[in-house]
């Protein structure tokens, strides 16, 4: 009998550890499900956050509520946009600070660092202070939006190609550059492809960045509403179901698009 | 100097120019749209608090913003910290057994654990916040139990209290505790946990005192990247909060957006970002010394 309890006392111990991640796992997929949820849910009031009764029809019609679904293309738009400046300029930035040497290597380095240790409600005063002293404030709106967000995710980008160039084999290069391969073609042949798993996980990081960011865009967005505007607009006066129908469909999008990255990882011979 | 190279054939043909010419678009960027409007945030919360946007600011030096922007709201200040400070230590208890798990417990189910860390970040930010507010919802189930258990009066609730806004913060930041934590734990050598236990240390004491002190990497950055957007946020506090549990974010964004009261709301964003320097800077300070004990 005390064998049997000192054998579950050690299984238990042995396990702790990993039953409480298990269960912090949970924790943050309370929220989630309640989401997923309150999709389905058919509520009695717009100011109801209670769940009441259950219906296809959010799903069925998910651009109902005026302005959500225009609000979603908005922000994709200016996601996309946003993805394409910041990994452009940060992508050449993290090449010339790992592949090149320069003078004031710490300061770029602490320009880089900066916006990522600031908070997002400093970022986006000092930016509406800038354009409202440049007597700009009445004509914010996408571009201010877009401008501001190529800003933030740009860091993050830098710090991500930045790591993964960083884990590259120069001599990879050099062999290329032996086989009288000339700067351009090592550079699309080798260099880029080996660094394209890390460009690719930067544009992603911008784009989630971006799409969801809602502090920034609220001090520059004008009259642009983009989806966090709208959630945020929507809260004070009663979110329509609709909004957890978006966000449902995030969720599984993105869920579906980082499972299946991993399994055609899996999949492709090292 | 590009002058120069132009007529003389350079010693190291175009390795430096090339660098600056990559690096030139992002800095140029970074300069306008960042070091920029930081300078002109300063300059704003120097302003005549006298003018309008209309008329137009006067710069008069007005170091009296500061004076002012603190006494009126030094409440939001203490709260803001306080709240940011609650939140980081209960996501660092709450993510360091879970980073723990994923780095030596999961096994072959490390990569899915990552996924299914980060995952709840594929949905937006204002949504899961407003998730948070069905299930502190008054007549809701954790309301029930907490009432059951004498934790909330009978006419009680959790909503527009401190607690819903600090489990807000929590729940919000805890990915960027967690990564970081995993990230230092993953790269602990087991050898050294294992010389603790050959050396007849209880499995808790050479947690103590060797996988411990080896994440503390980890647990600076972590707590840092949770701190800092948590002092800054204020989607928690509007949400799940009441004017009572307002941060110092839903003044700034108050005096900006709503009463256009510039130089004021600048001399707030500017203390809070000054505090958060300070404070990061005296906490790397002292975790670093006590890395060296």
């Amino acid at each position: 009998m005390t064998a049997v309890l000192q054998r579950w006392g050690r299984w238990i111990s042995e396990h702790l550890v990993l039953f409480a991640g298990l269960v912090v796992l949970a924790y943050t997929f309370l929220p989630i499900s309640v989401v997923v949820l309150m999709s389905f849910n058919d509520p009695a009031s717009r100011l109801a956050y209670e769940f009441t009764a259950f219906t296809w029809d959010n799903w069925r019609n998910p651009c109902e509520p005026a302005g959500l679904c225009a609000s979603v293309v908005k922000s994709l738009q200016i996601g996309f946009l946003a993805t394409l400046g910041a990994t452009a300029l940060g992508t050449l930035m993290a090449f010339a600070m790992v592949r090149h040497r320069f003078r004031g290597r710490s300061t770029t380095s602490l320009l880089v660092f900066l916006p990522m240790a600031t908070p997002e409600v400093v970022m986006g005063s000092s930016l509406l202070a800038l354009f409202t002293s440049a007597g700009l404030s009445g004509r914010l709106g996408f571009w201010s939006i877009l401008v501001a967000h190529i800003m933030f995710c740009l860091s993050f980008v830098v710090v991500t190609v930045k790591a993964r160039l960083a884990g590259l084999d120069a001599s990879l290069e050099q062999a290329a550059m032996d086989l009288y391969a000339t700067p351009w073609q090592t550079y699309w042949r080798v260099t880029f492809p080996l660094a394209f798993p890390g460009i690719l996980a930067a544009a992603l990081l911008s784009f989630s960045l971006s799409f969801d960011d809602f502090i920034v865009t609220n001090f520059n967005h004008g009259n642009t509403i983009t989806f966090p505007m709208y959630v945020w607009g929507s809260a004070q006066r009663g979110i329509p179901p609709q909004v957890n129908v978006i966000g449902a469909l995030m969720f599984l999008v993105a869920l579906v698009l980082v499972l299946g990255g991993d399994v055609l990882r899996r999949r492709r011979p090292r | 100097m590009s002058a120069a190279a132009d007529t003389k054939p350079p010693a190291r043909p175009r390795r430096i120019p090339t660098g600056y010419l990559l690096l030139l678009p992002g800095i140029a960027w970074l300069l306008v749209f960042f070091l920029v409007p930081t300078m002109q945030l300063v300059a704003t919360s120097l302003y005549d608090p006298a003018g309008s946007l209309d008329t137009g600011y006067a710069m008069t030096w007005s170091w009296s913003n500061y004076v002012d922007a603190v006494t009126t709201y030094q409440e939001q200040f203490v709260r803001s910290f306080l709240y940011a400070g609650t939140a980081t230590v209960l996501a660092l208890l709450l993510g360091y057994p879970l980073a723990y798990a994923i780095a030596f417990k999961a096994g072959r189910w490390k990569n899915l654990m990552l996924v299914l860390v980060i995952a709840p970040f594929f949905t937006s930010f204002l949504v899961r916040t407003l998730a948070w507010k069905s299930i502190l919802a008054d007549n809701g189930f954790i309301v029930g139990v907490f009432k059951a258990l004498g934790l909330v009066a009978d006419d009680g609730r959790l909503l527009a209290t401190g607690v819903a806004v600090v489990a807000g913060l929590t729940y919000n930041f805890l990915p960027f505790m967690v990564l970081p934590l995993y990230a230092s734990l993953e790269k602990i050598d087991q050898r050294l946990v294992e010389a603790g236990s050959d050396l007849y240390a209880s499995s808790f004491t050479s947690f103590r005192k060797v996988t411990l002190p080896l994440s503390m990497p980890g647990v600076v950055a972590g707590t840092l990247l949770t701190f800092i957007p948590a002092a800054g946020d204020y989607i928690s506090s509007e949400l799940l909060g009441s004017p009572n549990q307002y941060m110092l974010g839903n003044v700034i964004d108050n005096a900006f957006l709503v009463q256009l009261n510039f130089p004021i709301a600048a001399s707030l964003s500017v203390l809070l970002m000054a505090a958060i320097v300070t404070l990061v800077f005296a906490y790397v300070r002292r975790a670093g010394t006590e890395e060296l004990l």
